[in-house]
């Protein structure tokens, strides 16, 4: 069907797909999460915001897990190495993963108010860590991450958790969580109504401005900062999946080559900045579908912008450079990628088109009044 | 322990508590989409009130199924990082394809289930109910296309140029035998302990004359669904068992703690004390002719003794070490094709990693060492044997006890204390039955995480043993209070009842509400 050097390039594209689809939709229930305790004092406001995403966080949250089953089906290496590289950072997402299930169902089960403001504690950090780490990770691909591979491929950690927590890495997951608080809030302010939609409209608008204060230091940092790494010499993008064949090296700026070859590639970070700049001044205005999707046209933008800086890296080796996983040596073989491609193009646009349908159905605002005219909503 | 121990204790204990919640979920939404069925094609408000009221226990458990189900898929990758990475090109497809045809149904369909009822007609939110259960089916089965090809590795050959299992015929994956009868077992038990869960919470609410309405109509159903549901679990249960006489016939030898290979007719061992250092089962009453039924399906072929098998694993792992020496000893990348000397060597490399567990240098072990690998193909006998026995005494009981409910209910006699009492008592016995089979099919696949080609052992990831640690105490931690949890929202919404139960209601105002 594909050659196989067009297939993992196909395959690069969809996981910036689903990564995109991961931050914009479940983008919005960390960010909900994040926002609760700020956009609502009382129970009934807390309520209002935790039922704009009662409906849908299953769904959003199945971007994550399908999200993790691509990278485990495309491109195994790189989820062999990310996730027990990781660990410990790993270890504390899935347990914010498990956290904001279970804070939004088990919030709204009793009465007491030492139980709810628990439950709100809990979800509030279930929103926060795995943004946060998220933001981190990503700052860690970007310096490359210390590893290397033994004979067998068996993959080597050679950092520590606390390594990941370095001050590029940090300002790379603060640039996460202001963007997912900017998504969250849109959301927020056009779903809900009242004081809570107008909480949520100065938070956005704000958070999209520190967004995008934040991402042009990162910017900066990467341009003179942070050693790129560039692959020596020709490349066979239909090789085999094998770390060990290539010459790689670092060098200052390397990052950027990408966007100087292909000029047209900027437009990346550029619908960035102005997503995250017409949302904030949408939310201002009080605009907050048009901020919704400026919002995620932000989102898009900032996912794009790493992954683009990176190609064709996927997990570059800080330690053993040249044995760095990139798209054309940690894929999954040809086989493997053309039955994949096969099962998105037919589920995929099934799956945006129900979700599309149901959010139809489910539109229109959440109010208080709604809340408090009967014990019968669901959270 | 070591980081082998540590990965193995966590990855069982969370895919058991994970365990604890599938069956629910795949009984509970067919029971709930049939409860719905016939609301809509009667139009008595009483069946809506209970799919409402199963409704929201459903929640609570779904909610715990799919937090505990991310720790399930990204544990492979935390955990078990070169078993990622040697088979994942096989083994990460039908992940991810659960991922987007059936959890993503399930999942957005589920939201639509509790906020939906004033949104949707009649007959849309049926078919909304329909989905979610057709989509908590979907995602069992490939999971356990997945799980089957762990047990019974098909379809796939390794790659000299990658170091690793590479896919030849996704549609030998897909049409494992194994995952077949796996998975109509699965479901099957599934619905078992859905139908449980509703029968004895309606007998419950019956012996304490509260909610009889609800509660004899949940108990009529359960009855028929639970009798059909028991009979094709132990029907389909044999069929799993046939199988794993192809594919495994360590792990059937194990569950009858058969050491000697038995001679056709092949007789079932109905009870004995399996003893596993000394080799041999005492007090053993056996029933002739069964095994050889259930393993081969004929009356003349003999069945496999583990002292037999043992030494034929020997055999397989002298005959694999050609094979390692061979891709040890070619430089990354450089050999194109396994060299047809070595094809048949290389069906056995599996066998002799298990070496990797006694000596890193295996190409030097001695006959004794090579001896000693062939003895850990024996899985933990008494174990199996005990598991099974157990899980299959249960499986005759849950047919027995819902004949009984189907029996006085089409009597209309349902309201017989005794009978009431039973069925309450007997509430937590699915779950242990289903555990139970998780047991025998994962521990008895034990000591291979694939059967024949990577031992348990040599798939972990390289990580301290101190990190694992921290996180199966996080994860004791964490899921026992989830468990207390759980399990108290449980009983309240039980003892709160149909009416008391949190009701959805439309989002809004101002919203056309569909005629109800």
């Amino acid at each position: 069907m594909f050659s196989y050097e067009v297939l993992r390039l196909i395959w690069w594209a969809l996981l910036g797909v689903l990564l995109i689809g991961f931050a914009v939709m479940d983008g919005f229930d960390l960010g909900v999460a994040i926002l609760t305790p700020f956009v609502g004092k009382t129970d009934t406001e807390r309520r209002v915001a935790l039922n704009t995403i009662g409906p849908v966080w299953e769904g959003n949250q199945v971007w994550f897990i399908l999200g993790g089953g691509a990278v485990f089906a495309a491109w195994p290496p790189l989820y062999a190495a990310s996730f027990s590289g990781f660990y410990l950072a790993m270890l504390l997402v899935l347990i914010g993963f498990i956290l904001r299930p279970v804070a939004l169902t088990f919030r709204g089960k009793s009465e007491a108010a030492s139980w709810r403001a628990v439950w709100d504690g809990l979800f509030f950090i279930s929103g926060l860590v795995p943004s946060l780490i998220f933001g981190v990770a990503f700052g860690n691909l970007l310096q490359g991450a210390p590893f290397h591979f033994d004979q067998t491929q068996q993959f080597i950690y050679d950092g520590t958790f606390l390594g990941l927590l370095n001050p590029f890495a940090l300002l790379c997951g603060l640039v996460s969580v202001a963007m997912i608080v900017m998504q969250g809030a849109s959301f927020l302010a056009s779903k809900a109504q009242g004081v809570v939609a107008e909480r949520a409209r100065a938070y956005g608008s704000a958070a999209a401005l520190v967004l995008v204060a934040l991402f042009l230091a990162a910017g900066v940092w990467v341009a003179f900062g942070v050693d790129g790494y560039v692959i020596q010499g020709a490349v066979d993008g239909s090789g085999p999946s094998n770390p060990f064949l290539k010459t790689v090296t670092r060098e200052p700026g390397g990052w950027l080559l990408n966007y100087r070859m292909i000029p047209v590639t900027l437009a990346e970070p550029l619908i960035a900045v102005a997503g995250a700049v017409g949302a904030s001044i949408a939310l201002r205005k009080g605009a907050a579908r048009v901020a919704l999707m400026l919002s995620s046209a932000g989102v898009a933008g900032v996912v794009a912008t790493a992954g683009l800086s990176l190609f064709p890296f996927l997990l570059p080796s800080s330690t053993q450079p040249s044995q760095s996983l990139t798209v054309w040596d940690a894929s999954s073989s040809q086989t493997t990628l053309s039955i994949m491609l096969v099962a998105v193009v037919i589920f995929l646009p099934i799956v945006l088109g129900y979700t599309a349908w149901v959010f139809h159905v489910l539109r229109g605002p959440v109010t208080e009044a709604a809340i408090e005219r009967g014990d019968d909503y669901y959270y | 322990m070591d980081v082998v121990a540590l990965s193995r204790l966590q990855f069982a204990l969370t895919a058991m508590y994970h365990f604890l919640f599938v069956p629910l979920t795949l009984g509970l939404s067919l029971l709930i989409a049939i409860m719905e069925s016939v609301y809509v094609m009667t139009g008595r408000t009483i069946w809506r009130d209970a799919v409402k009221f199963w409704g929201t226990l459903f929640g609570i458990n779904f909610a715990m199924g799919v937090a505990t189900g991310v720790t399930m898929e990204f544990q492979f990758g935390t955990n078990w990082a070169y078993y990622s990475h040697y088979v994942g090109d096989i083994f990460g497809a039908p992940l991810a394809i659960e991922g987007l045809m059936a959890f993503f149904l399930e999942a957005t369909f589920v939201g639509l289930f509790f906020f939906g009822w004033k949104r949707l007609t009649k007959v849309q939110h049926l078919i909304v109910t329909w989905l979610v259960a057709l989509g908590s089916n979907f995602s069992a089965l490939w999971i356990l296309v997945a799980n089957s090809w762990m047990l019974n590795p098909v379809g796939a050959r390794f790659n000299p140029q990658t170091m690793r299992m590479e896919l030849t015929s996704f549609m030998e994956v897909l049409f494992n035998p194994v995952a077949q009868s796996k998975f109509v077992h699965t479901v099957s038990a599934g619905y078992v302990t859905g139908a449980m869960f509703v029968m004895s919470i309606g007998a419950y609410y019956i012996l304490r004359n509260k909610h009889r309405d609800i509660a004899r109509r949940s108990v009529t159903v359960a009855a028929s669904f639970g009798l059909a549901s028991a009979l094709s679990v132990v029907v389909l249960g044999d069929e799993s068992g046939y199988t794993a006489g192809q594919d495994q016939k360590m792990k059937i030898a194990a569950i009858e703690a058969m050491w000697e290979t038995e001679p056709p007719p092949a007789s079932f061992t109905l009870f004995g004390l399996p003893d596993q250092k000394a080799e041999t089962t005492r007090y053993e009453v056996k029933l002739p002719w069964l095994l050889g039924l259930i393993a081969t399906r004929s009356i003349d072929k003999p069945v496999a003794g583990i002292k037999d098998l043992v030494a034929q694993a020997e055999g397989r792992i002298r005959n694999g070490l050609p094979a390692y020496k061979w891709i040890s000893n070619i430089g990354p990348g450089k050999a194109d094709a396994v060299p047809v000397a070595l094809e048949g060597s290389m069906r056995d490399l599996g066998y002799a990693f298990l070496l990797k567990r006694i000596r890193p240098d295996i190409e030097n072990a001695t006959e004794a060492e090579i001896a000693e690998a062939a003895r850990s193909t024996v899985p933990d006998v008494p174990v199996l044997f005990w598991s099974f026995r157990v899980m299959v005494a249960l499986g005759m009981y849950f047919i027995a006890l819902f004949g009984v409910a189907f029996y006085l209910s089409s009597q209309r006699r349902c309201g017989q204390p005794w009978f009431l009492r039973l069925a309450m008592f007997s509430l937590p016995l699915p779950w242990v039955a289903a555990e139970l089979g998780w047991i025998v099919a994962e521990y008895g696949r034990q000591p291979w995480i694939i059967d024949g080609v990577m031992p348990t052992f040599l798939g972990v990831s390289n990580v301290p043993a101190s990190h694992v640690a921290l996180s199966l105490g996080a994860f004791v931690a964490f899921y026992s209070a989830l468990a207390v949890v759980d399990l108290v929202l449980i009983a309240k919404y039980v003892r709160l009842g149909p009416k008391a139960a949190p009701q959805p209601q439309p989002i809004g105002v101002g919203v056309a509400v569909p005629a109800e």
